[in-house]
């Protein structure tokens, strides 16, 4: 058995490994602790939120388990394959749809997918027929030769979509998938998330700060405040564990004193920059 | 018929088989590389403006500064070669190091908009997404060169037809632009900001440019600086350029191994660099 396997042994495991397992992972920026000991496991076929406010350290967590970082302490494997052991590996499962909007403005649609098949070693034959079906996935058949800077926000969104799943992923990683959309937007994206997920039984790990959104879509979610998960557990349990009518809102409230209204210090200039600037590529 | 649905999960047989060994890597390494270089040519289809732009400086070197220089005759040229046609190539080794030495702002600007990130999410080496850059800023400043070659050409610098000669030039442009890409995005994984890395780029710039032997022969140079260019990278291209499209005198295998060497060391700088600025 290899390094990147041990995780299919644990009795518990059964045959198949955690989607994501994450056992005390930190990070720190200099002093600043972003991520603190967290632990987490992500079920194959699970839809699973990230929640907290700007600087909570979702965004950190994911860079660690996209190998983006390599994680200070701890441990991260997706699907029993440990991401600083293996990262070509790990990448190959993952479809990562970045906070940014992160189509290329300058390439067609259908070149920004394409880039990606090439990028994962679709066969040359499949690739036309492959990238043309992902896109029609989509919606996004009538704008494929139309350059990405043409497109509107929720188009670049399901653009990136396509790119992500083009190498068809047996985990999706969102990254506040629908910051700086518009509710018509929002919606749009959420559904043709929903519908992958019913098609592909996909496993989906995204962050968010709607609550409303981890509340509709999410099959379990982990508060997270000042880089700790203070709490995981499905939605519904997590707001009747607080009593009638409470919130996720209220649930955050409770778990960690704060609201998410009022985004933390360590939020910081860079994340404040990052969502101008995506709302500014949003128009 | 082996077509996948989008998204559906693969079968654990048929995921493409872990190769880490190095011939496997190799060949991922090159197919990268194309890959790159083909989203790069995308690119200049989609805006050719720029490469209408681009044109103009080398030509302004070609008519004003070169047309001027050959009539002064200030400037002792080999053999009594006209000046324009030792200039010619001079400025093809410029207008590719202002390609290439901007290459780091764009990384940033990739980095800023995410696009970075994402690549680096992909099963691709970090050298391979350097090296890549560096080749697609070596096809950019081919495209440039050729509008030099034919501007050179209008102003009757007769520049060599060996075709041979000429695939050699274009190799020493595509090295010279691999390396000062490399420089400059080993640059941008230092400074990390767009605005920082811009007046970075200008101050070595100019200096590159003037201290190499582009616009004047070397001996003609005061000591000091002549210790400076023979540092300086640029001279060797242009030697090697010279050599080969007007027939100068050059010490072609030192040239070649002097770029290669610059060139992998930059490439290995800048990868090693890349993680620094992607998680800024």
């Amino acid at each position: 058995m290899t390094a990147g396997t041990t995780q299919a042994a644990r009795p518990d495991a059964g045959a198949q490994p955690d989607a994501v397992r994450c056992e005390e992972l930190s990070y720190s920026f200099g002093t600043h602790t972003a991520v603190d000991h967290v632990s987490l496991e992500i079920r194959p076929g699970e839809m699973y939120g990230l929640l907290g406010p700007n600087g909570a350290g979702k965004t950190t967590t994911i860079r660690m388990l996209t190998t983006l970082l390599k994680p200070a302490a701890g441990t991260v494997s997706v699907f029993g394959v440990d991401a600083v052991a293996h990262p070509m590996r790990v990448r190959r499962m993952i479809g990562y749809v970045p906070q940014l909007l992160s189509a290329d403005a300058n390439l067609t649609g259908q070149e920004n997918v394409e880039l990606f098949a090439r990028l994962f070693d679709v066969p040359r034959r499949d690739r036309a027929e492959l990238v043309a079906a992902t896109l029609g996935a989509m919606g996004l058949t009538e704008a494929a030769s139309r350059l990405a800077g043409t497109y509107s926000g929720g188009m670049i969104r399901r653009l990136e979509l396509a790119q992500a799943l083009v190498n068809a992923p047996r985990l999706l990683v969102l990254d506040e998938p629908t910051v700086g959309l518009d509710p018509i937007a929002r919606g749009d994206v959420w559904e043709y998330i929903t519908r992958l997920r019913q098609e592909h039984q996909m496993t989906v790990l995204m962050t968010t700060h709607y609550m409303d959104e981890a509340d509709a879509y999410c099959d379990r979610v982990s508060l997270m405040h000042h880089g700790v998960i203070r709490t995981t557990g499905r939605p519904a349990e997590l707001r009747a564990s607080l009593g009638d009518g409470a919130t996720l809102d209220d649930v955050f409230r409770h778990y960690t004193g704060g609201t998410l209204d009022n985004a933390p210090e360590e939020g910081g200039i860079r994340d404040v920059r990052r969502a101008r600037r995506t709302a500014r590529r949003l128009g | 018929m082996t077509y996948v649905a989008p998204g559906a999960p693969p079968v654990a047989s048929a995921e493409p088989p872990v190769t880490d060994n190095p011939l496997a890597g190799l060949r991922r390494l090159a197919s990268r590389i194309i890959t790159l270089c083909w989203v790069e040519l995308r690119k200049v289809r989609h805006d050719r403006t720029e490469l209408y732009t681009r044109a103009i400086q080398p030509a302004l070197w070609l008519l004003i500064y070169g047309e001027t220089f050959t009539h002064i005759h200030a400037i002792p040229t080999p053999r009594g070669i006209p000046y324009l046609a030792y200039l010619a190539p001079g400025i093809l080794a410029q207008s590719a190091l202002f390609i290439a030495v901007f290459y780091g702002i764009q990384i940033i600007w990739e980095r800023d908009a995410g696009v970075l990130t994402k690549l680096m999410v992909t099963p691709t080496p970090r050298s391979a997404l350097i090296t890549g850059k560096a080749f697609a800023a070596g096809v950019r400043s081919l495209v440039q060169g050729i509008v030099v070659v034919i501007i050179a050409a209008i102003l009757g610098v007769a520049l060599t037809d060996n075709p041979l000669k000429l695939i050699g030039a274009a190799i020493i442009v595509v090295l010279g632009s691999a390396f000062f890409s490399c420089l400059s995005m080993s640059i941008a994984g230092i400074a990390l900001a767009r605005d920082r890395l811009m007046g970075i780029a200008q101050a070595i710039t100019m200096p590159l440019f003037f201290s190499s032997s582009a616009l004047y022969p070397i001996k003609v140079m005061p000591g000091w600086l002549q210790v400076i260019s023979r540092i300086n990278p640029l001279s060797y291209e242009v030697e090697a350029l010279r050599g080969l499209l007007i027939g100068t005198p050059a010490d072609m295998p030192l040239d070649i191994v002097v770029l290669v060497v610059w060139t992998l060391a930059s490439i290995i700088a800048a990868s090693l660099l890349l993680s620094r600025l992607a998680n800024r």
